[in-house]
C-alpha cells in the first residue's frame, strides 16, 4: 500500500463492503430505475410529468365519479387514505388502552400474547381472515349483528360489497397490528418511574388526572413511533387485500401497491405502474427522514 | 372499595380482550377439527361435534395442496435468508458503530431511510435484474433479494446494539494484537447473542411470512413458499375452508413455535425496531 492511498480507511470499508454492494444492486438501483421509467412512455420517449397528470386523473386513483358521495370503488390512493382515517386511530387507542388496562392484570402476559399473536402471522391469512370473520354463512360478526338485529350487514358476506369489502379488511388490519401498538405502549409504560404516580397520588391527584397530566405526556415518543409505523403499513398494504378480495368487488377496495402490482405485472403498463410506485414511495416519504432523523439522534 | 372496584372492571375488560382477539383464530381451529359439513352453518353450532384431522392430512399430502412441499421451500429460503444477512448487517453495523469515515452519518441515514420504501418501487427493475441473472423463478433469486431487504433495519438494530458495548474490551483485544475482524468475530459477536437472536426470530418471521417477493420471484408451484402454496388453495370463486383454515393453522405454526421460544427476544427486537435501543 503506497502512503497517499492510506487516507482512505480500508478496514471500515471491507467491513460496509458486502451489505453496501446487495443494497445498491438490490435497492438503490432498482428505486432510481422506477423513478426513471415514471418520466418516459411505453415507446422510450421522455414524457417529463405526463404520466403523472394522466394517473393523477384516472378514476384507478382518485375516483370522483363516486367520492365522496357514493359507494366505492373511490380509487386506490383514496382507499389508502381510508386505511388510514380508520386503521390508525383504531390501533393507537387499542393499544394504549391495552397496554393501560393491562399494567395491573393478573394473566396480563397471555392477555397481551393474544393480541401480539396478529402480528406473528402471515398478512396473507390476514386476508383469510378478512373473509372468515364476515361471511354471511360462517362468519362471527354476522352472527353477532343479526343477533344485535342488524340484518342489513348481517345477510351478506362483507369482501363481496362494494360497500363493505374494504372496510372488512381494514377491519382484519386492526386485528393484526394492534400488537404492535400495544407492545410498543407497554415498553414506554415500564419505562415510567413508580414514584410520579405515588407523589402524585400523595398530592391527591385522581386517576383520570395522573393519566391525563403524567402517563399521557410520557407516552408521547411512544405514540410518534406508533404514528409513524401504522402508516407505513397502511400505505404498504398488499397482502391482505390481495389475498381477501383481489382489490374488488370491481375495484371497491384496491389499494395502491396492489394497483401498482397489477399494472406492472397483469397489464404490463410498466411505466405507469413506475408512477404509481413512486407517488406511493413519495407518501412514505416522511416517514424515511423521520426514522433515519431519530435513528442518527440516538447516540 | 374504590380501588377494588376499578381492578374488578380492569380484569373484565382484560378478559373481553382475551375473548374477542382469539376468536377468529378458534374459529379456524373448530373449521379445521371439525368435518365441513357440521361447520357449514357455523362453527359456533355445537349441537353435533365430531373430531377429524382429516383436513390437516389432506391439505399436506394431496396433489392439489402440497402444502408439505410448500414447507419445505419456506424453510430452506428463510433459513438461508435470515443468516446471510444478518452476518453481512453484522459487519455493516459494526463499522458505523466503532470505526470514523467520510460520509459515515450520511451513509448510515441513507441505509436506514430505506426501512419506510415500499417494496413495489423495486419491482419491475428486480424482475428484470433477476431474469439477466438467471435468478427468476430460483430460490436463490428470492433469498439474495430477502437478504439486501433485510438488511436496513437489522444494520440499524444491530449498529444500536453494538454502540452500548464496552468498548474496553475490545481495545484489550487490540492491545493483544487482534486484528479488526478477529476481534468483531471472537470478542464482539460473543457479546451480541441477545441481540442477534432478536434480529434471528423476526427476520426468520418475515422471510417465512412474506407473499410479495414470492408472488414476484417464483412461478413453478413446486417452488412456491408455504404461503404462496395457501393463496393458491383459495380458488377464484370458491373458497375451500376446510382445507383454507388446516393451511393456515400449519402455516402458522412456524412463526408462532419461533414466538413462543424467542418470545423475549421477539418483543425486544420488535420494540427495537420502532423505540430503538435503550
Amino acid at each position: 500500500m503506497g502512503c497517499p492511498i492510506k487516507k482512505i480507511p480500508r478496514t471500515p470499508f471491507l467491513f460496509l463492503l458486502p451489505a453496501l454492494g446487495l443494497i445498491i444492486v438490490f435497492i438503490l438501483y432498482p428505486v432510481v430505475y422506477t423513478l426513471w421509467l415514471s418520466f418516459f412512455s411505453p415507446t422510450g420517449e421522455f414524457v417529463g410529468f405526463q404520466n403523472y397528470f394522466e394517473l393523477l386523473r384516472n378514476p384507478d386513483i382518485i375516483n370522483f365519479n363516486n367520492f365522496p358521495s357514493d359507494s366505492p370503488p373511490w380509487g386506490a390512493l383514496i382507499h389508502n387514505a381510508v386505511w388510514i382515517a380508520i386503521h390508525l386511530p383504531l390501533c393507537v387507542l387499542f393499544g394504549l388502552l391495552f397496554s393501560v388496562v393491562l399494567q395491573d392484570v393478573k394473566g396480563a402476559s397471555i392477555v397481551k400474547s393474544i393480541v401480539f399473536l396478529g402480528m406473528v402471522l402471515p398478512m396473507a391469512v390476514g386476508g383469510l381472515i378478512a373473509e372468515f370473520l364476515f361471511d354471511k354463512d360462517i362468519g362471527i360478526v354476522n352472527v353477532i349483528l343479526r343477533f344485535l338485529g342488524v340484518t342489513s350487514l348481517a345477510e351478506k358476506s362483507w369482501i363481496a360489497w362494494p360497500q363493505t369489502a374494504l372496510l372488512a379488511t381494514i377491519l382484519s388490519g386492526v386485528w393484526m397490528w394492534t400488537g404492535f401498538s400495544m407492545i410498543v405502549y407497554s415498553a414506554a409504560l415500564a419505562t415510567i418511574p413508580r414514584e410520579y404516580y405515588e407523589a402524585a397520588e400523595i398530592d391527591g391527584a385522581s386517576t383520570f388526572r395522573i393519566f391525563r397530566h403524567i402517563t399521557l405526556p410520557l407516552l408521547k415518543p411512544a405514540t410518534l413511533i406508533v404514528i409513524v409505523m401504522s402508516v407505513l403499513y397502511e400505505l404498504k398494504i398488499f397482502d391482505i387485500i390481495f389475498v381477501a378480495t383481489g382489490g374488488g368487488p370491481g375495484a371497491a377496495s384496491n389499494v395502491l401497491a396492489l394497483l401498482m402490482y397489477r399494472y406492472a405485472f397483469v397489464a404490463f403498463k410498466s411505466n405507469q405502474a413506475a408512477v404509481i410506485a413512486t407517488l406511493l414511495t413519495l407518501l412514505t416519504l416522511p416517514a424515511a427522514i423521520w426514522i433515519a432523523k431519530t435513528a442518527v439522534k440516538r447516540k | 372499595m374504590k380501588i377494588k372496584l376499578s381492578r374488578l372492571v380492569a380484569h373484565l375488560i382484560a378478559l373481553l380482550i382475551a375473548i374477542i382477539w382469539i376468536l377468529p383464530l378458534i374459529g379456524i381451529v373448530m373449521l379445521t377439527i371439525r368435518p365441513l359439513k357440521e361447520v357449514l352453518n357455523g362453527w359456533w353450532n355445537f349441537t353435533e361435534f365430531n373430531l377429524t384431522l382429516e383436513n390437516f392430512l389432506t391439505v399436506i399430502t394431496s396433489p392439489t395442496t402440497r402444502l408439505g412441499r410448500g414447507f419445505i421451500n419456506s424453510l430452506i429460503i428463510a433459513s438461508f435468508a435470515t443468516l446471510i444477512p444478518i452476518f453481512i448487517a453484522a459487519l455493516a453495523a459494526y463499522s458505523f458503530a466503532r470505526f470514523s469515515f467520510p460520509l459515515r452519518t450520511y451513509l448510515f441515514l441513507l441505509i436506514v431511510a430505506l426501512m419506510a420504501i415500499p417494496q413495489v418501487m423495486v419491482a419491475i427493475p428486480l424482475f428484470q435484474i433477476m431474469v439477466n441473472l438467471n435468478l427468476l423463478d430460483t430460490y436463490l433469486g428470492l433469498i439474495v433479494i430477502h437478504s439486501a431487504w433485510g438488511l436496513p433495519w437489522i444494520v440499524l438494530f444491530l449498529r444500536n446494539f453494538f454502540l452500548t458495548l464496552p468498548v474496553e474490551v475490545e481495545e484489550a483485544g487490540k492491545v493483544d494484537g487482534a486484528s479488526d475482524f478477529q476481534i468483531f468475530r471472537k470478542i464482539v459477536i460473543p457479546m451480541s447473542l441477545p441481540a442477534l437472536l432478536s434480529v434471528t426470530a423476526l427476520q426468520f418471521t418475515w422471510v417465512w411470512n412474506d407473499f410479495f417477493l414470492a408472488l414476484l420471484i417464483l412461478f413453478t408451484p413446486e417452488k412456491y413458499v408455504a404461503v404462496q402454496r395457501l393463496v393458491w388453495m383459495k380458488g377464484k370463486y370458491h373458497t375451500p375452508w376446510d382445507l383454507l383454515s388446516a393451511g393456515s393453522l400449519l402455516v402458522m405454526v412456524v412463526p408462532v413455535l419461533v414466538y413462543v421460544l424467542l418470545q423475549k427476544y421477539y418483543v425486544q427486537g420488535m420494540v427495537g425496531w420502532g423505540v430503538g435501543k435503550g
